[in-house]
């Protein structure tokens, strides 16, 4: 007997955070844009739909939360569930970032423009790609797809790094353009944590696809591990 | 103490028809394990090979071992002996309507010529205790009949019954399917501290239950054993698409 109830109950959930991961992966898309094109009018639209990104959080918690009051969920469900709890704190979380990013891009808009040793939409592309990716992963229940993230991260990362060397050196030889060069570093900084959260999201997706846990190289550090008492 | 059982090869018929296939499987001691499993998938009549009630059912037969710690269940040993060793609790709470709580517990000890009635009356009170019964009939141990309890207490008058033997093993049979949640409740916090005394197999269609109070878990399919193992790995991440296929509730 098919648990009709339960699998529509689960489908609204997924469908739920697609929504949701929709909204988040478009505010970080217009804040960048935001940043390239000196938008004003995309920054206001990126704060102005953090509530319904923050809404969205609120009802998909209460969904996952009254699913697991009443239906008890196990196994291969009970993963999903979790995960899906986990991607969305991590999607209302590129939320947040996106709204940082758009907050810096205001600052930026009333300075003089500066030419920066940096190239955020470069940046922007690679995270763009790592949302994208992971809520595919998400979506088509893919682990290769979700650990195809997790490699992209690395890239981030040194982007992240390169700019903020560049960035610094750009204020110790340009002291005028201080506040632009640090907004720019920030705006990197917002990326970098956006990756970071597109990579929570693709380690839940394996957690879910798997069943198993590959947070902070959790499975090296389990393979390296003399098993626990094997089976009766 | 409880022991360990190690069942190899159990196969179970009943006439020309077999309910267990080749069936190999090592309980731990002072552990709990649930068999679960869609109805007439054989685990009832696993759990009443263990102490050979499977054979009292008219050209119902066992091939294979079975082994409660170092006794051989089915090489020539008495069922009386292996059912000292093997206490039993059944589905439907089974008092002895006409005897008094105090009779029900000790009557076991007194079938097999127990007859110290200091000693009896200890075994009375620690089995009774034993089965958080104590409290709630101390009072009317002699007064009140068995089939006088609540639901919920005539079961744990059972397990005090099948404890007052001193038994290495207890065999639960879905022992919380006619109760209500605060009874269940009672019934798995007892088996919760049980086990430490004793081997537990608990038969049961409750999953949750199974998940809450099992160590280990058996999940039976026509017959056969599809997957054993520790019990947070069948309801988390279970290694047979069968076994996951049940546990979700995707069929049975």
């Amino acid at each position: 007997m098919m648990r009709s109830r339960f699998q529509q109950e689960m489908e609204v959930l997924r469908e739920k955070l697609l929504r949701m991961g929709g909204l988040a992966e478009q505010a970080v898309d217009r804040a960048c844009q935001a940043y390239t094109e000196r938008d004003l009018a995309r920054c206001q639209m990126v704060l102005e739909n953090e509530s319904l990104i923050n809404a969205a959080e609120r009802e998909i918690d209460e969904l996952a939360f009254d699913i697991l009051a009443t239906q008890q969920p196990a196994a291969v469900d009970l993963r999903f569930i979790l995960a899906v709890t986990k991607i969305n704190s991590d999607l209302e979380r590129v939320g947040d970032q996106a709204v940082n990013i758009a907050e810096r891009v205001m600052d930026l808009i009333e300075l003089p423009i500066a030419e920066l040793p940096v190239d955020i939409a470069r940046m922007a592309t690679a995270v763009g790609a790592m949302v994208r990716r992971s809520l595919e992963s998400f979506v088509e229940a893919k682990a290769e797809l979700a650990q195809a993230v997790l490699e992209m991260d690395h890239v981030v990362d040194r982007m992240r790094d390169e700019a903020f060397i560049m960035l610094v050196r750009k204020m110790n030889e340009q002291p005028q353009v201080t506040q632009q060069a640090l907004d720019a570093l920030l705006v990197a900084r917002n990326l970098e944590r956006v990756a970071d959260h597109a990579t929570n999201i693709a380690e839940d997706v394996i957690f879910w696809v798997r069943g198993f846990d590959v947070r902070h190289h959790a499975q090296a550090i389990a393979a390296a591990q003399v098993p626990p008492n094997p089976e009766p | 103490m409880g022991v360990g059982i190690t069942v190899e090869h159990l196969n179970a018929y009943y006439g020309k028809t077999q309910a267990l296939f080749d069936i190999n499987i090592s309980v731990l001691a002072n552990h709990a394990t649930a068999l679960i499993g869609p109805s007439g998938c054989g685990k009832s009549t696993f759990i009443r090979c263990l102490n050979r009630m499977h054979e009292t059912i008219p050209e119902a037969r066992v091939d294979g071992s079975v082994r409660i710690g170092d006794f051989s269940v089915y090489n020539g040993s008495s069922a009386t002996q292996l059912r000292r060793r093997v206490g039993m609790v059944f589905q439907k709470a089974n008092p002895f309507p006409t005897m008094s709580i105090y009779d029900n517990v000790a009557a076991g000890l007194k079938l097999n010529g127990f007859r110290n009635r200091k000693q009896l009356n200890e075994i009375v009170e620690k089995s009774l205790s034993r089965a958080a019964l104590w409290d709630e009939v101390k009072d009317s141990l002699h007064k009140k009949s068995g089939a006088g309890l609540s639901g919920g207490q005539q079961q744990r008058l059972c397990i005090a019954r099948a404890l007052a033997v001193q038994p290495e093993v207890l065999l639960m049979d879905e022992p919380c399917s006619a109760l209500d949640p605060i009874s269940t409740g009672k019934i798995e916090e007892l088996i919760f501290q049980l086990k430490e005394q004793y081997t537990i197999v608990i038969v049961t269609h409750n999953m949750q239950q199974a998940a809450r109070v099992a160590e280990f878990t058996g999940f039976f399919l026509l017959g056969k054993m599809i997957e054993f193992d520790k019990t947070e790995k069948i309801f988390t991440n279970p290694s047979d698409k069968r076994t996951e296929d049940y546990v979700t509730g995707r069929f049975g």
